[in-house]
Order: structure tokens, then C-alpha cells, then sequence
């Protein structure tokens, strides 16, 4: 059969041995990562699950990583390619250094050079298979913004990737505010954390909180949330829905 | 065991939806702020319209990805313009220029449908729409985008633009003035947003004319 779709030009996109060099699928994957800007500057959270499939494989995967001396980055999706743009970065802001003019890369600056290379990857139909949350505070100004793995990328008060979409932001809608305290911040993202662990099946109770100010970036040591299982609701999930599985 | 086709789709549907007036001595070019994917409104706070030059401003929805590329991609290009003939482009000019560069890319196109406003050499407004591949035609009012289904005939109702096939050639502008043109955008958003689910939050209006720039917003119904 003679089809549009066998012509060489189209052979390269749909399937060859090019396919080989090109991501088709994620292998090991994390979850969601959480961002909000608080008083001082930024707080990410991220849980520590590095998931190969269905099966929670590693559980000691460091989503959160500072970046030079204004940012930090939280990463969901390939574990793999998270290290390859860590390589990025490292290199991006080496170069920045190696200037040594007194000047350093914040964090619109990081955050529109992962834009540029997630779209450009994107482009050639070989995409970094993450979405990342870049977060940071510099002469000031509190910087917070999101990238995914086709390039769409926009700023806010609060964002999330993956789960945390349709978990943590309505929470955030409702209850973030300027000038949240530091405790506030991180209660309030517990909170976002706890419902997805509660409801996300990759989640993993083993959670990391990064603060970013003027004065530096801090990561905080892998912690728990106390999780409550007693709901009725938990117990008989059933009771009063018809027909229900 | 069938060989793993690629799962993911290069584009994806931001929504949004942009309009604008073209006045005998003004632009008015509008936007909503609202970005979704899918069911999600991913802020509601993401501006649509960029200005381009003194007197071209450019509306865009779609894929924002592609849509922030092409406006990079356009800004550079009237750099150098500046550069080469120390001039400002002009909108007609502007307007070849996005026509050609969303044709570019004709075989893996820009996923960004245009409105470009602004005021010609002899200072009237002009509106210019397109299509995802560079198709353009210089009109008096043009809607894009997720509400423009919404949003087009009741322009055409209010607006009644004259054919453009009419000889002698008659006059594309709307004759109302401005804060009518405006107000009336303001009524085809507050519309469009009752309902469609991908306009909503807050409109942003730019208003071009002979003293500059300036911009209004408007409060949108948020569900």
C-alpha cells in the first residue's frame, strides 16, 4: 500500500532505526514538585520517589537542586533527563562564573534558558521528558515559573507539574496570600503534600522542602508527614455511591 | 509485539482569545489572560499581546510555546530592521514579515492564530488576521482563538464592515469612536467568557493611536 505516511520524510518521524536517538517514553519517573513564593523568597517541595512504571523503585531521588546562587530547580518526569539538564546548568552557570564581572544569572534569566532548551528539544521531536519548577530571589524580586517537557512555560505565585496541577493548586487558589511566614509556607505545602500523597499512587512518604532567599538556598534534610488513615471515608469508600466499584 | 509509537503530541491548546478594532485615528487590540491545558487553568494571569514596533501590536492564541517563539523570532527580526534602516517597521510591513515567517514554517507550523493592530503610514488603524500558516487579508475587526466563534458575529452585527470586494473601495475602519470601540470589546469579552471555558480571568485591552500606547484591563468572570 502506498501510503502518504511511507514516504522517506515522513519514515524519519514515524519510525527507523533514528527512533533509537529519540525519547519515546519515560522510564524512571518522579512525581509532582510544588512551588509558592512566600514573604523572603521561595519554597519548593518535592517527595523523594523515583517510580519505574507501576513500581516505586528508588526512593533517595533528590528532585530539588540549587542552581548557581539565585535559583533552585525541582524536577518531575525522567530521573535521567533531569541529570542531563543539571549537566546544562551546571555548564550554564560555569560560564556565567568564568566571567567573573561581578554579575550572575538569576532566576528569569535560568528559567528562560531551560525554556529555550526544552522548546528547542521539542522541536527536533526529541524532548527532555520533564517539568520543571524554577524558583528564586535576586536583588529582591521573588522569581517563580514552570517549564514542560513541549516548552509551555508561564509565572506565578504558586505552580506545580504533573498531579500537583489538579491537587495542590486549587489548595493553593484558596489559601496562598502574599507575605505567607516561612511557617505558614511550609505548612501550607505540607498540606498540599499530604493530599497527594494520599491520592497520588506515586507518591512516597519521604519528602524534601528547599527555601530559597537573598541570603542563599537551603535544603532541607528528607522528612515524613504524619498521615491519618481513619477516615471514614477511607474505610468504607463505598458507603452511599450507587453502582459503585 | 508491534513496535512503540511515540506517545506524546509537540502541541498542545492554550487557549485564549484575541481581538481587535481597527478606528479612523486608533488600534484597539485585546486579549484575555487566562492559560489552560485540557481542564486545567494553568494562571490566570499570562499575558497574549506583545508590541512589535511604535505601532504594531501583536495578539496571539494557541499554543503558547509557539506563540512565544514566534514573538522572539519577530522582535529580532525588527532589530535588525532598526539596525539595517534605522527606521521602525511599519504595520503593513510587520504584517508581510509575520506573514512570512508563519509560512516558514508550513510543514511543522506555528500553532499561534494572530490578530496584528496597529496604525498604517498615514496613521488610520489597521488590523491584520491570520491564519496558523501565514494566510493574511488587512480587515477592520478580526477575532482569533478559542471565543472567536463566539465573538465574530456579533462584530459583524455591530461592526457591518463593507465588503471588500465593493468598487470604488470603500473604507474598512469602524466609525465609532474610541472609548465606544472600547467598550464595545469589553462586551464581546464579557460575552465570550460566559461561554467559553478557555476565556476568562481578565481582559487586557491595548489602545494605539496618534499620542502612543496605553493599556486597560477588565476583571472576567474566573470559572
Amino acid at each position: 500500500m502506498n501510503l502518504a505516511d511511507s514516504t522517506p520524510a515522513m519514515n524519519s518521524l514515524l519510525g527507523s532505526e533514528a527512533d533509537s536517538q529519540r525519547t519515546l517514553y519515560p522510564y524512571v519517573t518522579g512525581t509532582s514538585v510544588v512551588g509558592i513564593k512566600y514573604k523572603d523568597g521561595i519554597l519548593l517541595a518535592a517527595d523523594m520517589g523515583g517510580s519505574y512504571g507501576s513500581t516505586l523503585r528508588y526512593k533517595t531521588v533528590e528532585r530539588l537542586k540549587p542552581v548557581g546562587k539565585h535559583s533552585i530547580i525541582g524536577a518531575s518526569g525522567e530521573i535521567s533527563d533531569f541529570q542531563e539538564i543539571m549537566r546544562y546548568l551546571d555548564e550554564l552557570i560555569l560560564y556565567d562564573n568564568m566571567w567573573d564581572d561581578g554579575n550572575s544569572l538569576g532566576p528569569k534569566e535560568v528559567h528562560n534558558y531551560l525554556t529555550r532548551v526544552m522548546y528547542n528539544r521539542r522541536n527536533k521531536f526529541n524532548p527532555l521528558w520533564n517539568s520543571l519548577v524554577l524558583g528564586g530571589v535576586k536583588n529582591g524580586q521573588k522569581y517563580l515559573g514552570t517549564v514542560n517537557m513541549i516548552g509551555v512555560h508561564y509565572e506565578d505565585n504558586h505552580v506545580a507539574t504533573g498531579f500537583g496541577n489538579h491537587l495542590a493548586r486549587p489548595i493553593l487558589r484558596d489559601e496562598w496570600h502574599e507575605n505567607l511566614t516561612f511557617e505558614e509556607g511550609v505548612k501550607l505545602l505540607e498540606k498540599c503534600m499530604r493530599v497527594l500523597l494520599y491520592r497520588d499512587r506515586s507518591a512516597v512518604n519521604k519528602l524534601q522542602i528547599a527555601k530559597i532567599t537573598e541570603a542563599g538556598v537551603t535544603i532541607s534534610q528528607p522528612y515524613s508527614l504524619k498521615t491519618f488513615w481513619d477516615f471514614s471515608a477511607f474505610k468504607n469508600p463505598t458507603v452511599g455511591a450507587e453502582g459503585s466499584w | 509485539m508491534t513496535k512503540q509509537q511515540a506517545n506524546w503530541s509537540p502541541y498542545d491548546n492554550n487557549g485564549g482569545t484575541c481581538v481587535a478594532i481597527a478606528g479612523a485615528n486608533y488600534c484597539v487590540i485585546a486579549a484575555d489572560t487566562r492559560m489552560s491545558t485540557g481542564y486545567n487553568i494553568l494562571t490566570r494571569d499570562y499575558s497574549k499581546i506583545i508590541q512589535l514596533a511604535d505601532k504594531s501590536v501583536m495578539a496571539s492564541s494557541g499554543f503558547q510555546a509557539d506563540v512565544r517563539a514566534l514573538q522572539k523570532v519577530l522582535a529580532a527580526r525588527h532589530l535588525i530592521y532598526q539596525h539595517q534602516h534605522n527606521k521602525q517597521m511599519s504595520c503593513p510591513a510587520m504584517a508581510q514579515l509575520l506573514s512570512n515567517t508563519l509560512y516558514y514554517k508550513r510543514f511543522f507550523p506555528y500553532y499561534a492564530f494572530n490578530v496584528l493592530g496597529g496604525l498604517d503610514n498615514e496613521g488610520k488603524g489597521c488590523v491584520f488576521t491570520y491564519d496558523a500558516v501565514g494566510s493574511y487579508e488587512r480587515v477592520g475587526y478580526s477575532s482569533q482563538g478559542s471565543g472567536a466563534t463566539l465573538i465574530t458575529p456579533f462584530l459583524d452585527n455591530q461592526l457591518k464592515s463593507p465588503s471588500p470586494l465593493l468598487l470604488p473601495a470603500k473604507d474598512a475602519v469602524t466609525p465609532l469612536s474610541e472609548s465606544e470601540a472600547i467598550d464595545l470589546v469589553k462586551t464581546c469579552f464579557a460575552s465570550a467568557t460566559e461561554r467559553d471555558i478557555y476565556t476568562g480571568d481578565k481582559v487586557e485591552i491595548v489602545i494605539l493611536n496618534a499620542s502612543g500606547i496605553r493599556r486597560e484591563y477588565m476583571e472576567l468572570r474566573k470559572d
